[in-house]
């Protein structure tokens, strides 16, 4: 186990160079700099003289494949860079604002699978009848509605006709008050999970109307077992594997921060800070956030690997003695 | 089965009772702002984004100010005077004026900051506006002499600016603006927490009258849509909104009021007269000639705005009707390109940034769609916005539409586009000494009813030959609780007068 864990680590060293690589050139490569994202328009009245040394304040006077090795080398060691504009080290920023990308991710998550199982269990058990019919209605809204479309009604509704808005620009941890900010996550987190919920109940349905054809789930009824269990031990379980998948994915891209929902509801998470990043071309705080989120990346599918492994006892990582 | 579905049921239960009106933040007496852009930092003199100003206009100070007419009255400085030859500009500094930290403000700190202006290493923005300051005196504590290399009456206007803002003299020499804001302003910065939010204290020490709130909170919200509904919620009291179609959903609500204030930045569609067939001066003129300029500005803005000509400045206004075809004439502008030559029209780019302003892509459709009138096809290039101001700045468009900032003076305004020495010269691609000659006329000129004819002309000319077609200028817009009072909208866009506000009756 523990030797898998590592191989996969390593094997995934190559893509981090990569994309270290590529997110360097990328940022680089789109126009503009630090400089003119500060001054816009006013930048043209520089002198030359002002342009360089605002140039060397940015440490964009050194040449490219310098400040790659310099950035590399330095993030093996655990400095990321830093941030001029939040006057603060690039890691420490980034771990400010995982907390909250990480709750609502699971917050989501959560909300997605509370939804879309059931729905998709009871859609798959009733196969055609109205239940059925009225659940692929759902999943066909929760799939073709953009997120901020359901965030602005929510909003919408919330402010309009409920006169109250937990999100208006105050957020508060968890740690600082538990309630608020379950209040201040919960809209959110509906908004992002509602779509994936939709998701969620079209692959249990499928997965489950597969399952349910099996011969074991036939042996299962033919035992005389009581319908219930069948469905809960028998078919279930099994149901469940194909589901992983898509939410390893899914998590994978909530850690990478969720930028319209953050906008939106105006949450202090990675998306803003990366996308904020790019708009002021702070190329170190770029770097390392993408740095960062690729590294959950590679973590969640080994997750997901082990999690199969924990439902399906077929699948094992354990070299056999 | 049964414990799980309790189980989460429980769950929901508990995350929908907790979703009750959250109560509002901050003592009663704080007054909640919300945005939708933040400071891209705290060093008065190299920051140029409107949003930066926003916040550093509240602590720290310039000399002088402009008030709501954009007249420019006293700030740091109590008086000042031009000797006749308006070869020296003497301040004379308000006495008892203490900084944030405690220190004593003196014609020191004034030479210092200037001089820190100066300094190319600094990167001041606004440098240029100051380079004919030769040397600085400072007989005494409260006064602070000028002598200049060249008769620059517009010198004074341009010490309206933040950027012109006066910091102590420790700061002005570590050049440490990295955290920490120490002005004289009305209010202190007690933390900024880039992107998310703001908090500022009153500053008891205050030489003004006021201020009258205990402090400020400044919040970041991204998504213009959402400030409103924050609004609507009662959440915020007070919120300044960029988007004139966001800012206009609350034109005549009944329980929030929206302020609004005819900016002097300007919409223009730039043309570059260096590219063919724009050099030639008819076609520019047909061009000019073929757009009506109400119909860009209703398409755009939905009417909110006035068709204006290049100074957006109120006291040197020109009546629209001694413009050269300000109302579209059709065959004129035919007839105009027949004489160029190119009586069938052609086609040229124009260049647009994606919601900076928001009604660029809008203008730029309006206006491809009066052109087609005359032949002239026009193919949009939408940009992201540092794309689109590199491009800008290098002068590499056939046209552009532009949301341009003002100054309080014409001089100030234009000598950096339409003088031959200008810094943004290159934007423009257009030399003519008549435009460095009325230029140069008003920049030495002090009385100010022959300044008025200098850049009346100035104005009339420029709208004759038509390197741009100057469109309109907006509103700037902010809105507030009814029981917010004593705002006073600036047409520059300053929140100075927070220090006026009053919150009497809103609830704890």
């Amino acid at each position: 186990m523990l030797r898998y864990l590592l191989q996969r680590l390593l094997a995934a060293l190559p893509t981090f160079i990569g994309i270290s690589l590529l997110i360097f050139l990328a940022i680089r490569l789109i126009p503009g700099d630090a400089i003119t994202a500060t001054l816009g328009t006013e930048a043209g009245m520089l002198t030359p003289a002002q342009r360089e040394s605002l140039r060397a304040y940015y440490g964009l006077d050194r040449p490219a494949p310098e400040q790659y090795v310099f950035w590399i080398t330095e993030a093996v060691k655990g400095n990321l860079g830093f941030s001029i504009r939040h006057g603060k080290p690039v890691l420490e920023l980034i771990l400010e604002r995982f907390p909250l990308t990480l709750e609502l991710a699971l917050f989501a998550v959560t909300i997605a699978l509370t939804i879309g199982i059931p729905l998709g269990l009871l859609s798959a058990i009733y196969h055609n009848s109205i239940i059925d019919l009225l659940a692929r209605l759902f999943a066909l809204i929760g799939l073709s509605m953009p997120g901020f479309l359901v965030g602005t009604v929510i909003i919408f509704v919330l402010s309009v006709v409920f006169r109250t808005l937990p999100n208006s620009g105050n957020y508060v941890s968890f740690a600082e008050d538990p309630s608020k900010n379950i209040q201040q996550l919960f809209f959110p987190a509906l908004t992002l999970g509602f779509a994936f919920s939709a998701s969620v109940m079209r692959m249990t349905r499928s997965s489950m109307l597969e399952v349910l054809r099996e011969d074991y789930v036939r042996t299962a009824r033919s035992k005389g077992l009581p319908e219930g269990r069948v469905i809960t031990r028998h078919a279930l379980r099994n149901a469940l594997i194909p589901v992983v998948t898509p939410i390893g994915i899914e998590m994978g891209y909530l850690l990478g921060g969720t930028f319209i929902v953050e906008q939106l509801f105006a949450l202090p998470g990675l998306g803003r800070l990366v996308v904020n990043a790019i708009s002021q071309r702070e190329y170190a705080l770029v770097q390392g956030a993408v740095l960062f989120v690729s590294f959950n990346f590679v973590i969640i599918n080994i997750a997901v690997d082990l999690i199969y492994a924990a439902i399906d006892p077929r699948i094992s990582y354990d070299r056999r003695a | 089965m049964h414990k799980s579905i309790r189980l989460v049921l429980m769950l929901f239960l508990v995350a929908l009772v907790s979703v009750v009106p959250a109560m509002a933040q901050g003592g009663s007496n704080t007054l909640v702002m919300a945005r939708a852009a933040d400071t891209t930092g705290l060093d008065p003199h190299t920051q140029t984004a409107f949003a930066s100003f926003r916040l550093l206009e509240l602590i720290y100070e310039p000399l002088v100010t402009l008030d709501a007419d954009l007249n420019i009255v006293p700030a740091l400085a109590e008086s000042w005077e031009f000797s006749d030859d308006a070869m020296t500009l003497t301040f004379h500094l308000r006495q008892g004026v203490k900084f944030h930290d405690g220190s004593d403000f003196t014609s020191e700190d004034v030479k210092a900051s200037i001089d820190r202006i100066l300094l190319e290493d600094t990167g001041a923005a606004a440098r240029a506006n100051f380079t004919s300051i030769e040397s600085i005196d400072t007989p005494d504590d409260n006064t602070v002499v000028l002598n200049l290399s060249i008769a620059d009456v517009p010198l004074l206007a341009a010490f309206t600016s933040l950027n012109a803002a006066i910091v102590t003299s420790e700061a002005a020499a570590s050049g440490d603006f990295a955290s920490t804001a120490v002005g004289t302003g009305p209010f202190k910065l007690d933390s900024w927490l880039p992107d998310e939010n703001t908090t500022l204290s009153a500053n008891a020490d205050w030489w003004g009258e006021g201020p009258y709130v205990d402090g400020i909170e400044i919040r970041i919200i991204p998504d213009e849509s959402s400030i409103l509904a924050a609004l609507r919620a009662g959440e915020i009291d007070f919120a300044l909104l960029g988007d004139p179609l966001v800012a206009t959903l609350l034109d005549g609500d009944a329980e929030i009021t929206l302020n609004k204030v005819p900016s002097i930045s300007y919409h223009v569609f730039q043309l570059n007269p260096a590219r063919a067939p724009l050099d030639k001066l008819e076609v520019r003129q047909a061009i000019s000639c073929a757009i009506d300029r109400q119909e860009v500005l209703d398409t755009a803005s939905l009417g909110f705005g006035t068709v204006t000509g290049p100074l957006t400045i109120p006291a040197y206004g020109v009546p629209l009707d001694q413009y050269a075809c300000y109302t579209k004439d059709i065959e004129k502008a035919k007839e105009l390109l027949a004489a160029a030559g190119v009586p069938d029209g052609f086609t040229i780019k124009v260049i647009a940034a994606t919601a900076e302003p928001p009604t660029a892509l809008s203008e730029a459709q309006s206006i491809q769609a009066q052109l087609a009138e005359i032949g002239i096809n026009i193919e949009i290039e939408s940009l992201e916005l540092q794309t689109y101001v590199d491009r800008w700045l290098a002068g590499d468009f056939d046209s552009a539409v532009a949301l341009n900032g003002g100054r309080p003076d014409p001089y100030t305004m234009y000598a950096r586009y339409w003088t031959s020495a200008g810094n943004l010269q290159k934007v423009t691609n257009y030399h003519d000494d008549k435009l460095d000659e009325l230029m140069a006329a008003g920049r030495s000129e002090t009385d100010p009813a022959k300044r008025y004819e200098i850049f009346a002309e100035f104005q009339k000319y420029l709208v004759e030959i038509a390197p741009w077609i100057w469109l309109y200028n907006g509103f700037d817009y902010s809105a507030q609780q009814p029981y917010v009072s004593g705002f006073v909208p600036n047409p520059s866009g300053s929140l100075y007068s927070f220090s006026q506000i009053k919150l009497e009756g809103k609830g704890g």
